[in-house]
């Protein structure tokens, strides 16, 4: 058909804004579906960070703070449970397991965990991803401690390393337990979750290092060496919070309930679940500003594309009084030109999207190792190809823009070629 | 009335804006069919229009535009755009081509929008033939007629493939706006005197628009324009007069 040979060798004329105009709606498509992917693959990895717990329990605060400390470290515990409180719980007949977390000390930035040996077994991310050593095996000395990947990385540690734990949290301590020190005896593997900040000790050790201690300093005259210690009963008095499993999920209101009416002690009782959500809701609003940005971004670049046909214009004019004299009828000359910026929005879409996947595909190891960002390489949804369509109906409803100017000029024009 | 023949006006009346003040009136107009008509006079009297009317791509206010036995008036657009593009060829002043087309392609354009037009001349392969004999017919030398983009191409050039493609499939009203006037004086008469025998060849009419007496000679007709159009200012309107 010569009038869409005649289309084409009229945009093949005009390659190369043609080509930019291609170009800028792919890269906004391509920054579309980018945020996108990350929003997801964040909001899911955050999700992610702590599966197959059914409660976190700790002293009455709020449940956003507990969870912030107790799996995020960040912020501190108020107060601690009593070792008697959380034997109690732990015996409970719903109660599968239970682990204590024991915080507050810390180690050139990264937050101490002393914590029993089925931490290793109990802690899942990633709905059933169970924590792995990259090298060595979990704390067995008293004086043994396991690193998170980042702790490792940024630190340079490896198994057999020896670290001295600093009382309090500051990155730089004057405080130091450096009277006991600790051999590292394993490093985790990455998994992109607080973990891996993470210095992992006994229990017992944590309570070791505070033997000879009393509030915010030693004990004066009252030392007592890393030999001596071994000897004592390590038994914790307290603990800052515990992760329970249960035997059934059915049981989970109930035991929430008995735990926050607990009479003894102000205890509370979260779900992670419901509790990541509610933090996810907070955090989300940043997740909603990049959105908004990509769209921006996308609008901004349909306006290009109207720019670039408005300024064809007046060599359109001459084009569409030719049509017309040679018995176009309006529609086909209208049709002409907003299917061109149709052809060009399409091929925006379709270039963008194939970018976004192959940039997905290349850098998706890197994200997961650098940031532990898991992006899935899934076939476009539903609504993302929705999305798509609608920014190229939004193109051809962008090029109709010029196109409706340019035939009301060429009507007016009658039977005048101008220039 | 006589309604037979080519083209036949009475009683037109047309308004450049609606609000407009100015006004052009064409109490009659007739070309008869296969006959040559030049219709001379200066520019701003409203000839493009007049042409524009004849060809249906401006409708009347009021009157009756009759062409080739059809009421124009009476018409949609759509079915005057398909009239023109069966039944006739337009050559304009200048700027006739999509420039990034090739000859041949400007050439069998409108074969494109005009099913009989293309059926008379018989199949693609024809329809090629046809354009490349009418291009060599008008003078156009062989590495022109090959040319990949018409703007590549001269004036005088791109004149003979706008006759080309006026031309091609015989239609039986030429309607020309000073077409020789980007042309000079040698090249002109032998441009004109092709296109005038290629559309006797093909039993078309040719109404031509000119400032040029000088053309007169190859025409069976002249006609003044002040003779047929009265512009005037309507004295019904308030709006100052605007000439378009």
């Amino acid at each position: 058909m010569i009038v869409l040979r005649l289309a084409l060798q009229s945009l093949a004329n005009r390659w190369v804004t043609a080509l930019l105009t291609v170009l800028a709606i792919a890269f906004s498509i391509m920054l579309l579906l980018s945020v996108e992917k990350v929003r997801t693959g964040a909001r899911q990895s955050f999700a992610d960070t702590i599966s197959g717990t059914d409660l976190i329990v700790g002293a009455r605060t709020g449940s956003l703070q507990l969870l912030l400390y107790s799996i995020f470290r960040i912020g501190n515990a108020t107060n601690n449970i009593t070792w008697a409180s959380y034997d109690e719980i732990r015996r409970q007949p719903e109660v599968a397991w239970a682990v204590p977390l024991s915080l507050g000390d810390s180690h050139r930035g990264f937050r101490v965990l002393g914590t029993t040996p089925e931490y290793f077994d109990r802690y899942r991310y990633r709905r059933t991803s169970t924590l792995k050593f990259a090298d060595g095996r979990r704390f067995e000395d008293l004086f043994d401690a396991v690193v998170g990947a980042e702790v490792a990385a940024s630190l340079g540690y490896k198994v057999g390393d020896r670290i001295v734990i600093a009382h309090g949290l500051g990155s730089v301590s004057f405080v130091e337990h450096d009277d006991k020190p600790f051999r590292i005896s394993g490093v985790l593997a990455r998994t992109g979750t607080p973990v891996d900040r993470t210095v992992h000790v006994s229990l017992e050790a944590i309570e070791a290092i505070h033997v000879d201690w009393q509030g915010g300093g030693r004990i004066p005259g009252q030392s007592v060496t890393a030999e001596e210690v071994r000897q004592l009963d390590l038994k914790p008095k307290a603990i800052t919070a515990a992760l329970i499993g249960l035997n059934s999920r059915l049981a989970t209101f109930r035991l929430q309930r008995a735990i926050n009416d607990y009479p003894r002690e102000a205890l509370i009782a979260i779900i992670p679940g419901a509790a990541l959500q509610e933090l996810w809701s907070l955090v989300g609003i940043a997740e909603t500003a990049l959105s908004v940005v990509s769209w921006m971004v996308v609008a901004t670049a349909l306006l290009g594309l109207t720019t670039m046909i408005l300024t064809t214009l007046n060599e359109r004019r001459r084009e569409m009084a030719i049509l017309r004299a040679v018995g176009a009828r309006p529609g086909t000359v209208l049709g002409l030109l907003s299917a061109e910026a149709g052809v060009l929005s399409l091929a925006g879409v379709i270039l963008g999207a194939g970018l976004t996947y192959a940039g997905l595909w290349l850098a998706r190891p890197a994200i997961d190792r650098m940031y532990g960002l898991h992006l899935a390489i899934d076939p476009p949804t539903w609504g993302e190809i929705g999305t798509l369509a609608a920014i190229v109906v939004a193109g051809v409803l962008a090029g109709l823009v010029p196109a409706v100017r340019a035939y009301r000029l060429s009507l007016a024009d009658g039977m005048t070629v101008r220039v | 009335m006589h309604r037979e023949g080519l083209i036949s006006v009475s009683d037109v009346a047309y308004r450049w804006t609606r609000s407009g003040s100015f006004r052009l009136d064409i109490p009659a107009f007739h070309m008869a069919a296969a006959e040559r008509v030049l219709l001379v006079g200066p520019s701003g009297t409203g000839k493009s229009t007049l042409l524009a009317l004849l060809a249906g791509i401006a409708a009347p206010e009021t009157g009756h535009i009759h062409v080739l036995g059809t009421d124009l008036t009476t018409l949609t657009s759509a079915r005057r755009d398909r009239l023109r593009a069966e039944h006739m060829g337009v050559i304009f002043q200048m700027f006739n081509l999509l420039p990034y087309g090739s000859a041949i392609d400007n050439v069998l354009l409108p074969l494109s929008f005009a099913p009989e037009r293309r059926q008379r001349i018989g199949s693609p392969a024809a329809q090629v033939g046809e354009a490349r004999r009418l291009l060599h017919h008008l003078g156009l030398p062989p590495d022109a007629i090959a040319t990949r983009r018409a703007s590549d191409l001269s004036v005088g050039q791109q004149q003979r493939v706008a006759a080309a493609r006026a031309l091609i499939g015989r239609p039986a009203l030429i309607i020309a706006d000073e077409p020789t006037s980007a042309l000079d004086p040698e090249t002109r008469d032998q441009f004109l005197s092709l296109v005038l025998d290629e559309a006797r060849a093909g039993g078309g009419g040719v109404l031509m628009v000119s400032h040029d007496p000088a053309l007169a000679a190859h025409f069976d007709r002249v006609v003044p324009l002040q003779s047929i159009i009265r512009a005037q200012a309507d004295v019904t309107a308030t709006a100052p007069a605007r000439h378009p």
